[in-house]
């Protein structure tokens, strides 16, 4: 698969010359054709404003952005191929679903029958055929974002971008969105790039995750790498829960801090019993379960001091203060910088 | 527990009070445009008559003319001059003391008792030698209808929210396009508020009217004023009612207007 959008050493800079922010600081990646990429970081780390220098919307200080291997840092938002789903949805108030829908090929000075049908086709493809002469004020939130990425989606862009367009919808209405998004990236074969601060929602739904860190790239990589080989530790706290300890408190002879995953622990409660997998095995106490449904997290507390929290599938009969042991699965250790 | 100034006595009788003050004389002059008789104080019948001998009235309708022309003029002029400032200060692009510099010097109007206007404006001209008739009018005019006009419109950019022009150059529209298609609906309701506050301040003008219009280019205002100076007939109060009966159906219909909803 070839880069759709290729982005060289961007740097953008905010603020006064005497006290300057790098909201995107020699900044450098690639995104493939057809891809779902995710864009994952904490607030305030840039992806908003990395997001608006590939739609135009702020000008790199230093740096190219290559899409389709043409330079288009130069190019005023107007003249991008590259189309944006607001955070706030940013749906034109004083005018009709329909033609908020056809607003972009309006402006492109498309044939009046090639908007209708395109629109149509677009209320169709959102399930929302009913809706085309209704104002935006009359829809529900998720219909308003259904709307958004239709309003997007009817040019073709060459690339999709989404801000975190599902934050603002609740629990329920946001699982529904996550797979109607999958389906929308799978049948329009268009390149997304979706922002997020939520991991959980970036790691179900991308095929590769950029997990930024003030203005940087972290690391880029599959849900699978970015999840089970972390670089950092800032990416492995940033996904999931991840388990540091030191690795002499795990009985091995290195230095440096040794992380693992809750699921990649086992708890062992019984004098003798034995892991299904041979590894570190360290003890300690009890100090807490929270259950929750499917898995249960027991937090201990081993002999050295350190903190560490164990996922289990089943509720195990044990009360806290309970001496326990952890055994680690030995592949799933995890050893980056810290 | 708050002081409601409702409840202290003779809230009452005060706020009537004010009110007759306020309101008894505009429906004496328009009670006594209907009386029969030439006298303003005495009460001789009911009659249709003074309308049409005041509508008939060759320098009552020349000034008419000259207020509408002046009104129109100058409440187009103004607030086209109102939004292209409001809309250059409300962007990023201006730096601060410019921008505070500019709003005072638009307020201006509004903060300086209006003789002083006058009598500076008329000075100004003269001292330029401008003798434009009516132009000389429009021109005080167009400059304090500014501030009035500017003031609505303004209130109604800073609620455009700055993703509404983003979305439209996204989806592929110019600079122009973007305000023609996006931000300029949006706005309709303040330009035309505004744009009505500039025409009810410029039909109601007096004294910087009376300074600057040479003769023949009088206002209906001024030109009322003069009449009256000669006594107060029926006619003028035709006249006085009619120019309120349509400053309520200014002020009627831009309500009906801006009750649409736009947003
Ligand atoms: N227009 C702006 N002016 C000044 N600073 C800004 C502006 N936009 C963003 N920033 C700063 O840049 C950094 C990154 O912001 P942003 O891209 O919005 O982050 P995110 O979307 O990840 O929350 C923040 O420190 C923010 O304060
Ligand atoms: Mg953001």
């Amino acid at each position: 698969m070839s880069d759709r959008l290729v982005i060289q050493s961007v740097t953008k800079f905010f603020g006064s010359a005497q006290n300057p922010v790098r909201a995107v600081d020699d900044l450098s990646l690639n995104v493939r054709e057809n891809e779902f990429f995710t864009l994952l970081g904490p607030s305030g780390c840039g992806k908003t404003t990395l997001l608006r220098l590939i739609a135009g919307l702020e000008s790199c200080d230093t740096g190219k952005i290559l899409l389709d291997g043409v330079d288009i840092a130069g190019l005023p938002a107007n003249k991008r191929p590259v189309n944006t789903v607001f955070q706030s949805y940013a749906l034109f108030p004083h005018m009709t679903v329909a033609d908020n829908i056809g607003f972009g090929m309006s402006m492109q000075g498309k044939d009046a029958k090639d908007i209708e049908k395109a629109t149509a086709d677009a209320l169709a493809l959102m399930r929302m055929e009913n809706f085309g002469a209704r104002y935006p004020s009359e829809l529900s939130g998720g219909q308003q974002q259904r709307v958004a990425l239709a309003r997007a989606l009817v040019n073709r862009p060459k690339i999709l971008l989404l801000d975190e367009s599902l934050s603002a919808l609740d629990y329920k209405l946001r699982k529904d969105m996550q797979i109607e998004l999958k389906r929308l990236q799978r049948e329009t074969e268009i390149t997304f790039i979706f922002v997020t601060h939520d991991q959980e929602e970036a790691l179900s739904m991308s095929d590769r995750i950029a997990v930024m860190e003030r203005g940087r790239i972290g690391q880029l990589g599959t849900p699978q790498e970015i999840y089970h080989r972390p670089v950092s530790r800032y990416v492995a706290d940033f996904i999931g829960i991840c388990n540091f300890v030191a690795a002499p408190s795990l009985g091995l002879s290195e230095s440096g801090h040794i992380g693992f995953r809750p699921e990649d622990a086992t708890l062992l409660i019984r004098e003798g019993q034995q892991p299904d997998v041979a590894g570190p095995i360290v003890h300690g106490k009890l100090d807490a379960l929270s259950y929750h449904g499917a898995v249960t997290y027991y937090q201990v507390t081993l002999d050295s001091g350190e903190t560490v929290t164990v996922a289990d599938h089943e509720k195990l009969p044990v009360g806290v203060d309970a001496r326990v042991r952890v055994a680690l699965l030995p592949d799933m250790l995890i050893r980056c910088a810290s | 527990m708050k002081a409601n100034p409702k409840n202290m006595p003779g809230f009452g009788l005060v706020t009537w009070l004010g009110l007759a003050f306020l309101y008894l004389p505009i429906f004496a002059v328009i009670a006594f445009s209907f009386n029969s008789g030439r006298l303003v104080t005495v009460w001789e019948g009911f009659s249709f008559e003074w309308y049409p001998r005041a509508l008939g009235n060759h320098d009552l309708q020349r000034a008419t003319m000259n207020s509408l022309i002046v009104a129109v003029g100058a409440t187009f002029i103004g607030t086209v001059i109102a939004l292209a400032a409001a809309l250059a200060l409300h962007g990023g692009g201006v730096p601060k003391p410019v921008k505070t510099a500019s709003y005072t010097m638009m307020a201006l109007p509004l903060l300086v008792p209006e003789i002083v206007i006058a009598v500076t404006t008329m000075a100004f001209f003269a001292a330029i030698n401008l003798r434009l008739g009516l132009i000389n009018v429009l021109i005080a005019h167009i400059v304090f209808c500014i501030p009035f006009a500017y003031a609505p419109i303004r209130a109604r950019i800073a609620t455009i929210p700055k993703s509404m022009s983003e979305a439209a150059k996204d989806l592929y529209a110019d600079e122009w396009q973007a305000f023609r298609h996006v931000t300029l609906p949006l706005l309709t309701p303040g330009i035309f508020s505004g744009a009505l506050l500039a025409f009810i301040t410029s039909l109601d003008d007096f004294i910087i009217t009376l300074m600057v219009a040479p003769p023949g280019a009088s206002t209906l205002p001024v030109e009322i004023y003069s009449k009256v100076k000669r006594g107060i007939t029926p006619e003028i109060n035709a006249a006085a009612s009619m120019l309120l009966a349509f400053s309520i159906f200014i002020v009627l219909l831009s309500y009906i207007i801006n009750r649409k909803k736009v947003i």
